[in-house]
């Protein structure tokens, strides 16, 4: 259960996941944010009209994916970092996951880092493909990271310096 | 400076909702005096390095702290704002006499009408041990971090999964200290779920349904002995776990600062919704001695967004009552009021919204 643990459950995960067909298509917005709390940054920062405008401020955003064209800018307002992008388009064996990322230090293109999951389990290394600042005032930045297209659900965060012990 | 310094409106505390109160009442036209207890002004924003929640009216996108310089700059730009920082209020006479303490001087104020944000103080909970070195409020834990860049330890097992709990943690974890786990009595995570995630991704255990035993170590925290709750908040015997830390950090909750609203012969009702006792107000925040006004926790535990909105209410109202703004305070007092209970209309607003309802319940029951 997502309110005991922290990690969202398949069943959480199955209500924002786009289709296998529309990933293949291209990066798509995925927004992992399953609680109704007064929040509502991602409506304003969404130019494609695929993040609805909210009746009430506490609802869930409501996402869509045929108009989202991955942009990314939602990703970076996110007070919660609950969004990524992901492209399943990137190659036949690779998608491209962004994630937003406040740890210093901020990894480098090329680097390889490990990749974690929702439970912060580690799921192998992969390779840093680009980095985006979120400039001075923002400072949230976004790490482009390949992963093998069966994980590209799986991996929402990254790892530097080696291996964390977690309880 | 005068014996008795006169002022329109007096705000007791310089935080979000000090600080909102202020450049509304000005904005009208009031003459405003903000006393404000530490050298700077902010309160908890300066130490809020997360972005914000909320929506655009209560700047949300932003990093508390940017929030907090821009509050304050807003401030020092309006000629009829006046800060005294390092100013301690002392105590509310009869005769509407502020006193207060600044640079070891006993300062006298005489204003028309007073706005109390005083904020709130971390709660504490009893376990063998817990006055051993290295177990530190979560609110400590921010200022050396965030004000003085001093982390508080290596390793830190942090108690509560409310919001500020799960957002220490956090900054622990961004300062590049390990967190051993986030444990929490109540069955469910306290705080926004997204914190909750970040922090899990990070690899940080949340362990629900769980409490500190004791603390232990020798000249201080060496370790901490947790163990699970049944669903009557009971320990399990056998689910003891020892976990080896330097630090212990509770963030179990706030009370509000009400001393001076006592003082002040506010009435006052114990509202555990509203995290202690809270002084009995109308919709504009004025409790129930004229003139004086409360904003932000003081007037019951809740978020920094809501804070800033009542601060802002309570400006508003104040100044409208000294006649400043007669057209447009009505209009600005509806839409203040309008984006409370558009924050409060929610899941997580519903503990805030239960405990207005009882406190306006209880009326003139007293405590």
């Amino acid at each position: 259960m997502l309110n005991k643990t922290g990690i969202p459950t398949t069943e959480d995960l199955k209500t924002v996941t786009p289709s296998q067909e529309r990933l293949k298509k291209g990066p798509v917005a995925i927004i992992e944010c399953f609680q109704k709390i007064p929040c509502n940054p991602c409506t304003e920062a969404c130019k494609q009209g695929a993040i609805l405008p909210m009746q009430d401020i506490n609802d869930l955003p409501k996402m869509d994916f045929d108009k989202c064209n991955g942009c990314g800018v939602c990703l970076s307002r996110c007070p919660g970092l609950a969004i990524f992008v992901v492209d399943g388009s990137y190659s036949a064996e690779e998608a491209m996951v962004r994630i937003p990322y406040e740890y210093l230090p901020v990894p480098q293109v090329e680097e390889e880092v490990v990749g974690v999951d929702r439970a912060g389990k580690e799921l192998g290394t992969f390779k840093v493909k680009r980095i985006q600042s979120g400039g001075p005032k923002n400072k949230t930045y976004t790490v482009w990271l390949a992963v093998p297209q069966e994980l590209a659900m799986e991996v929402r965060s990254i790892r530097l310096g080696g291996v964390r012990h977690a309880g | 400076m005068p014996a008795l310094k006169e002022i329109e409106v007096l705000i007791i505390g310089g935080g979000p909702a000090g600080l909102c109160a202020a450049a509304a009442a000005a904005d009208l036209g009031a003459g405003v005096l903000i006393i404000e207890r530490d050298d700077k002004l902010g309160g908890q924003l300066v130490k809020q390095t997360h972005k914000f929640f909320g929506s655009r009216k209560q700047y949300a996108g932003e990093r508390g702290y940017q929030i907090g310089n821009l509050l304050i700059e807003q401030c020092s730009t309006k000629a009829k704002v006046e800060v005294w920082s390092g100013t301690t209020a002392l105590g509310i006479y009869e005769d509407g006499v502020v006193t207060a303490e600044k640079n070891g001087q006993h300062l006298k104020i005489k204003p028309q009408k007073i706005i109390i944000a005083t904020g709130a103080s971390e709660k504490m909970i009893t376990f063998p041990n817990n006055d051993m070195p290295g177990i530190y409020g979560a609110g400590a834990v921010q200022t050396l971090m965030n004000v003085h860049g001093i982390v508080p330890g290596q390793r830190v097992l942090m108690i509560g999964a409310g919001n500020i709990g799960l957002i220490v943690s956090y900054q622990l974890l961004q300062a590049g200290v390990d967190v051993a786990a986030i444990i929490e009595a109540a069955p469910t995570i306290g705080g926004y779920l997204v914190h909750a995630s970040k922090i899990r991704r990070a690899g940080v255990p949340i362990l629900t349904s769980h409490t500190i035993k004791e603390a232990y170590g020798g000249e201080s925290v060496e370790g901490a002995i947790i163990c699970q709750l049944d669903e009557n908040w009971q320990p399990i015997p056998g689910s003891e776990e020892d976990l080896k830390v330097d630090v212990i950090c509770l963030a179990v909750g706030l009370s509000p600062l009400t001393e001076l609203c006592f003082q002040a012969d506010c009435q006052m009702n114990y509202i555990p919704e509203l995290s202690g006792h809270v002084p009995l107000r109308n919709d504009y925040l004025e409790t129930t001695r004229p003139g004086l006004y409360v904003a932000g926790d003081v007037s019951g535990v809740e978020e920094a967004s809501s804070a800033m909105v009542e601060g802002r209410l309570a400006g508003i109202s104040a100044a409208y009552s000294l006649a400043y703004g007669k057209d447009v305070a009505p209009k600005l007092q509806a839409e203040a009021l309008a984006e409370l209970s558009e924050l409060r209309a929610g899941p997580a607003g519903q503990k805030t919204m239960q405990g207005l309802k009882k406190l306006m319940e209880k009326g003139g029951a007293g405590c």
